[in-house]
Order: structure tokens, then sequence, then C-alpha cells
């Protein structure tokens, strides 16, 4: 079984979301639409992306890889950005964050050999490190985004005394960062207690030696960590800047 | 261009979206006075006051502050000068006496919290509470003491009395004036009330429609009054 009729015995567990379905229905929830879309968009992205990392395990170029890798960056920084279309430049900023934390990352494990530079590690460990700084890029956005909105005149308050456009938002960038980081540490502090995270389950399912999916678990949890935190930080220092002027305005007046 | 003026605003223009707010004002203010800024609403006064601590950028037009145009300044160093109490007081700081060192610090000047609050009239005991658990009208006082540690020359305040009680605006309107007897202070203010006009004012620039429609003395008011003069135009 290569082709695609290796994935259709996952579409047993469709049944489960038929009770989704039922319970919106019933509950008027008016979420069947996005349900479907959801279980449609789920399976095609996934079998194609099945496709295309058995393509270029077929390869073995790293510079394949790579061009994956951008391509998720991208499409990463581009579904960040869509969230707060009405920051400018924000596309530039979350794809910039993105790319490097996970480049970062990434080139940590690599020169450190935690991880050996292969396809089969690259592109799992990458697609999380993108996944969870897209996740940190786009709530770090929107709190720096909604807070200088909503705390507008304690910003101008503090411009009017002389601070500097970032001195007067840094309690709303330290507020975004924290609320970007903390579901982060708080899902690493209870890793094992309260749920097995993806990765560990992924190999204890596959067959791998439960310590061996331990080992491999932490360098996840602690790369994510690391990748989080440059997103958040680099979005966060970068953004703020997109609603002042150079000489500590705002852009935009009330 | 009179040269005894303070601050000098020529030709001052400024739009939002294609919308005017500002259209060409040219007016004097005179230095260790108390200017008052009139008009209905919407006319332009608030951004008039942010032009000149220049926290808009004009798209026109210059400010200038004892002759030298506030365009070539650093915009940091020239909001230290020109010192400007909000409607409504905000603080990110978590007490009263990190709100009023705040600016001081951050230019690193040295500031002494009790004589600050004892300036605009509050107990020094208030330094460790946190500004949101004091009255409006108290923390008004805070962010007028906040801009008093940068010992500004110039005073800019936008309707500093309109959310306040009658007891707190009278107490800061006293606070207004003797700020500007006792330091000198140059006080430009923006009030929707004509009886306090009536009672600070060394002067009055009426504006409309972001434009002036008149500039008056303390002399012009005597046995007129503020609503006779004004009447009409308001």
């Amino acid at each position: 079984m290569n082709g695609i009729e290796t994935v259709f015995p996952a579409l047993l567990a469709l049944g489960l979301v038929a009770v989704a379905v039922a319970m919106s229905l019933y509950q008027r929830l008016d979420l069947e639409r996005d349900i479907g879309v959801a279980v449609v968009r789920s399976f095609v992205q996934l079998t194609a992306i099945g496709y295309v990392i058995d393509y270029i395990f077929g390869l073995e170029s790293l510079g394949a890889v790579v061009v994956l890798l951008t391509g998720m960056v991208l499409f990463a920084g581009w579904t960040s950005a869509r969230r707060v279309r009405d920051v400018p430049r924000a596309f530039v900023v979350a794809t910039g964050a993105i790319a490097v934390a996970a480049a970062a990352t990434l080139a940590v494990l690599l020169l450190l050999r935690i991880v050996p530079p292969t396809a089969r590690y690259l592109i799992p460990l990458g697609g999380m490190v993108i996944g969870n700084s897209m996740n940190a890029a786009s709530l770090t956005l929107t709190s720096i985004r909604d807070n200088i909105a909503e705390q507008r005149l304690k910003v101008e308050s503090a411009l009017a005394v002389g601070a500097t456009s970032r001195q007067a938002v840094s309690p709303i960038l330290r507020t975004a960062l924290k609320g970007a980081m903390i579901p982060l540490i708080d899902s690493t502090k209870t890793a094992g207690v309260i749920f097995l995270p993806g990765t560990m389950v992924g190999m204890i399912v596959g067959g791998a030696a439960p310590l061996e999916a331990a080992k491999l678990q932490l360098v996840v949890l602690y790369m994510l960590l690391g990748s989080v935190s440059i997103a958040a930080i680099l979005v966060g220092l970068l953004s703020y800047r997109s609603f002042f002027t150079p000489r500590h305005q705002f852009r935009r007046p009330p | 261009m009179g040269s005894a003026a303070k601050i000098e605003i020529s030709g001052l223009g400024y739009a939002v979206e294609g919308t005017g707010i500002l259209k060409g004002i040219s007016v004097g203010i005179p230095g260790g006075k108390i200017t008052c800024v009139v008009g209905p609403s919407g006319a332009g006064k608030s951004t008039l006051l942010r032009a000149i601590n220049r926290l808009i950028e004009p798209d026109r037009g210059e400010v200038y502050l004892d002759g030298l145009a506030t365009s070539g300044m650093d915009p940091l160093e020239l909001r230290r000068r020109v010192g400007m109490v909000f409607q409504t007081p905000a603080f990110f700081e978590a007490s009263v006496e990190e709100a009023v060192l705040y600016g001081a610090r951050l230019a690193g000047k040295a500031a002494d919290p009790d004589r600050l609050l004892g300036l605009v009239g509050l107990d020094a005991s208030l330094r460790g509470r946190a500004p949101r658990d004091l009255s409006v009208g108290e923390q008004q006082r805070v962010s007028i003491s906040r801009a008093l540690a940068l010992e500004p020359e110039v005073l800019l305040m936008d309707e500093p009395t309109s959310a306040l009680d009658e007891r707190s605006r009278q107490r800061i309107e006293e606070l207004v004036v003797g700020l500007n007897r006792d330091l000198g202070l140059t006080i430009v203010l923006v009030s929707h009330a004509l009886d306090q006009v009536e009672r600070v004012a060394d002067r009055i620039i009426l504006v409309v429609g972001g434009r002036l429609e008149g500039e008056w003395s303390r002399k012009d008011l005597e046995g007129r009054g503020v609503r006779r003069l004004l009447s009409g135009r308001l």
C-alpha cells in the first residue's frame, strides 16, 4: 500500500465528525459548513504533503528540503498577516520573524548534531517550528494592535513627556510577548502529565521505544520554546513601528 | 511674527484622509501668560495643541518656539520643554511615584516626587498608591505633576477639567493660575467652559472650523465678559 489508498482507512474516523455535525445542527451552532471545509481541506492538504514529502525523500536533496520549508514559511507569514490586515507591513514582519525563528532553531539542532541533516528530520521538525512560530506571530500581532488601540491614551501620555515610541509601548510589548509564550510554556510544563505531546504519540504508535520517543519529544519541546520566543520578540520589535512615525507620533490620528 | 511671542504659529494646516482639521492658522502665544483656546467641538483645538508639541506632524506651516522652528527640533527634546496634560489622565505605571517620575527618569533628570506632588496639592503619602485608585481629579493632578517634573517652559492643557466634578475642577483651575503666577509658566488651555475661560484667561483664541476666528486680551474682556465677546461666534 503506497498510494492514496493508504490514507483511506483514516476516513473511517469521519464517523466521529458526523457526531460533531449532528451536534452543530441540533444546537444550531451553525458550524456544519466550517466543519465540512476543515475536513476536506485537512484531507487534501495532508494527503498532498504526504506525497510531497515522499517525493522529497526520494530526491535525497537538502535543496529540496529548503525549498519546501521556505514555501511553508511564506504560507505561515501570509496566514498570520491575514489576521491583522489593518497593520501595515504585517506580512513582511510575520514572514521575517517566522523565517529567522525556524532557521535559528534548526541551525542549532544541526550544529549541535542533535538531529542529522536529512529530510526525514528536517521536514517534520521544521513544520512544527514554523507552525508554532506562526501562532506566536499571530498572537503577538493581534495583541499589539488591539492594545495600542485600547490604550492609546496611555501611550500618548507617555509620548507627551518625551518617551520614544518604543518606550511608550513597552508595557504593551511585554503583555503581547507573555501572551504569545505562556501557552507553550504551560503545555511544556504539563507535558507527559496531562497529555502526551504529538511527537511522542506518533512515535509510540509508529512502534518506537517510549524512551526514544521521549528523547525526541524533549528536543521538540525545547526547540519550540526557543523558536516561539524568537518569533514573538522579533514580531514585537518590528511591528510596533508600523503604528508610529520616525518622529514618535501616532501614524493614524484618533 | 511678533518677537515677544513664546510660541508663534504660522500658516498651520493639517488634514486627515482629505478632511481639513487645521486650515492655515497663524497666531502668536505670549510667554508667561495663560492663553485659552475656545471653539465648538471638532474645531481643531486639540489638534492645534498636538501640533505645538508635535504629537502630530502638520502638513504645512510651522510652529516656532522662542523663534526656532520646531520642525527642525528633536521631538523628544521639544516635548520635554513643552509639557502636555490631556482630558483624561491615563498611566501605565503601577504607582503614583513612578507615574510622576516617568518622563524625568527617561530624560535622566533628577526630580523630587514629594515636592512635585506638593506643587499640585497632593499629599506625599500618595506616592505608593496605584493611580487608578485615586479620584479622576487626583489623577489629573498626578499628570500635571508628571509634566512639571521636566520643568517645562510651556504647559499645554487639553480640556483638563471636563472629566471632573465641580470641586476638582475648581482646584485644577486654582492650580493653573498658581503655576502661571508662581513659576511663570506659559500655559495654553483648551476649554469648553466659558466661565472657566473668564476666570483664568490672559488671552483668548477662538478657533472655528480649523481657522482662527478671533483673539482677545484680558483687557477686551473687561466690562463685557466672555459670553458677550464670543456671542454668536460659537
